[in-house]
């Protein structure tokens, strides 16, 4: 069935058309959207895009980086300033994927996908949406939430605090199939370190949960402790706390339950 | 439903036509320009055999929404050959018996032409990853690596 397409020059004028028909559905990279039509979702019977500059903008230069939600994972990996993201944005589908998927599109990314967003959990990222009165400033965890409920809003751009170390950032994608493949599970966890012990401890989690989601007993584990065995061992055996993953074909929920400190415990140790 | 006038560049030359609002840039290829090469698998992005190149980089035609394309220049294998002679990759996919039934050759050829025009000697590891969007039914990977790094005058386990 044939959609109307609406393209604006603006990201404001776009969000007026998202926030007022709800047939409308945003066109990133469209790897999803497309997907969509394709199978004759008939939910969609309209499409619209944005060629606002603004939303394919990165500034990488700062301690604390923005990227617009057009920008492309293969974008993130040509920025040398961003070798932080550039593990979680390898991780995404093959060359193709990468160069047409964009970071405000992972957002919305159902299991077995959002990979990227779950880089972005653990660096407690801030997502700047417009909806139809103006645009505002949203922590990601709290975006994640009521990410059922974002329809009618437009995505401008993430953005988050560099890690203080390669160290201090760590990111596991569990796959079967290599180099591509949905996710099992996937993991990031960001632990800045204040006179030897973990401050601000972050742990978050892909396909454990209908949408990504923070290990907080894990995190409470290694919050004002030295990243020690002991420590890592009471992260690992919290990790499966709070979590509610399902069956797919790629794992079953019990699997993923096994599994989750296991993983946990090897990004942690910095084991291969 | 009015029809969308779209303009870009295929395979060097300007094509004009009219799509469907909601169109894919793989049915306008096939259907509208008459273009057969790039394949139709899965329409769902998972078997790389409608791989195009948009402005010199790999895309998934049958994710792309044809008007996006407007002004942009698009290549795809039916573009490859260089006048009457096949263009490198093409011949060492012939030499190496790299298609066994050829349906997923556009696609793979297309993949190595993006790979190699931004690194002209990859690793067997780069020339993996190049082509780890692109499934071959037949599982003939083997030949299909083999022939990409003969292209690049790279060595060819037997
Ligand atoms: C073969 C294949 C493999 C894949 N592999 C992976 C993988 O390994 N890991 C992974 O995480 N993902 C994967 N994906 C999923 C997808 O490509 C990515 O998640 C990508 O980031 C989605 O971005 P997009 O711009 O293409 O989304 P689109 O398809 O354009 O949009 C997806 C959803 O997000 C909404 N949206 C997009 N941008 C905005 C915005 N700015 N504001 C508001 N709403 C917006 C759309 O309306 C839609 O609902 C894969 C997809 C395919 C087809
Ligand atoms: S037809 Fe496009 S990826 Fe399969
Ligand atoms: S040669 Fe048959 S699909 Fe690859």
């Amino acid at each position: 069935m044939a959609v109307t397409v609406k393209t604006f020059a603006s990201a404001s004028e776009a969000a007026g058309a998202l926030s007022s028909d709800r047939t409308a559905r945003y066109l990133g990279g469209g790897t999803l959207v497309m997907r969509a039509l394709n199978e004759g979702d008939v939910s969609i019977s309209t499409v619209v895009r944005a060629q606002d500059q603004a939303l394919t903008r990165i500034d990488a230069s700062a301690p604390r980086i923005t990227l617009g939600a057009g920008v492309t994972f293969a974008r993130v990996l040509a920025e040398r300033d961003l070798a932080f993201l550039h593990a979680p944005a390898r991780s995404i589908g093959g060359p193709a994927v990468r160069n047409m998927g964009t970071v405000g599109g992972n957002l919305f990314a159902p299991n077995p996908y959002g990979d990227f967003t779950v880089a972005l959990l653990a660096l407690d990222a801030t997502v700047a949406v417009q909806g139809g009165f103006g645009s505002r400033d949203i922590p990601i965890e709290e975006f994640l939430q009521a990410r059922e409920r974002q329809a009618g809003t437009l995505v401008l751009s993430v953005s988050c605090t560099r890690p203080a170390s390669s160290e201090a950032f760590r990111y596991r994608k569990i796959a079967r199939i290599k180099p591509k493949g949905g996710s099992v599970m996937t993991l990031a966890a960001h632990l800045p370190i204040s006179g030897g012990r973990i401050a601000g401890a972050r742990i978050a989690l892909g396909s454990m949960a209908p949408t990504q989601i923070r290990a907080r007993a894990a995190e409470r584990a290694l919050e004002g402790r030295s990243l020690d065995a002991a420590t890592i061992a009471a992260a690992a055996s919290a990790a499966i706390e709070g979590t509610s993953p399902s069956d797919n074909a790629l794992g079953s929920a019990w699997y993923r339950r096994e599994v989750v400190g296991v993983h946990l415990r090897r990004l942690l140790s910095g084991q291969e | 439903m009015s029809k969308i006038p779209l303009q870009f560049r295929h395979n060097g030359r300007d094509v004009a036509i009219f799509v469907d609002g909601g169109t894919n840039l793989l049915v306008a290829l096939r259907e509208l320009i008459g273009d057969m090469t790039p394949k139709f698998g899965c329409g769902q992005g998972g078997c790389g055999t409608c791989s195009v190149l948009i402005d010199g980089e790999l895309h998934l035609s049958c994710l792309t929404l044809a008007e996006t394309v407007a002004g942009r220049s698009i290549e795809t294998l039916d573009g490859m050959k260089q006048g009457p002679n096949l263009h490198p990759l093409q011949r060492a996919f012939a030499d190496h018996f790299a298609a066994q039934c050829g349906y997923c050759t556009p696609g793979m050829l297309m993949a190595a032409k993006a790979l190699l025009d931004r690194n002209a000697s990859p690793s067997r590891d780069e020339v993996i990853e190049a082509i780890s969007g692109n499934i071959c039914r037949c599982t003939g990977y083997e030949p299909i690596i083999n022939a990409i790094l003969a292209a690049t005058g790279g060595r060819v386990s037997a």
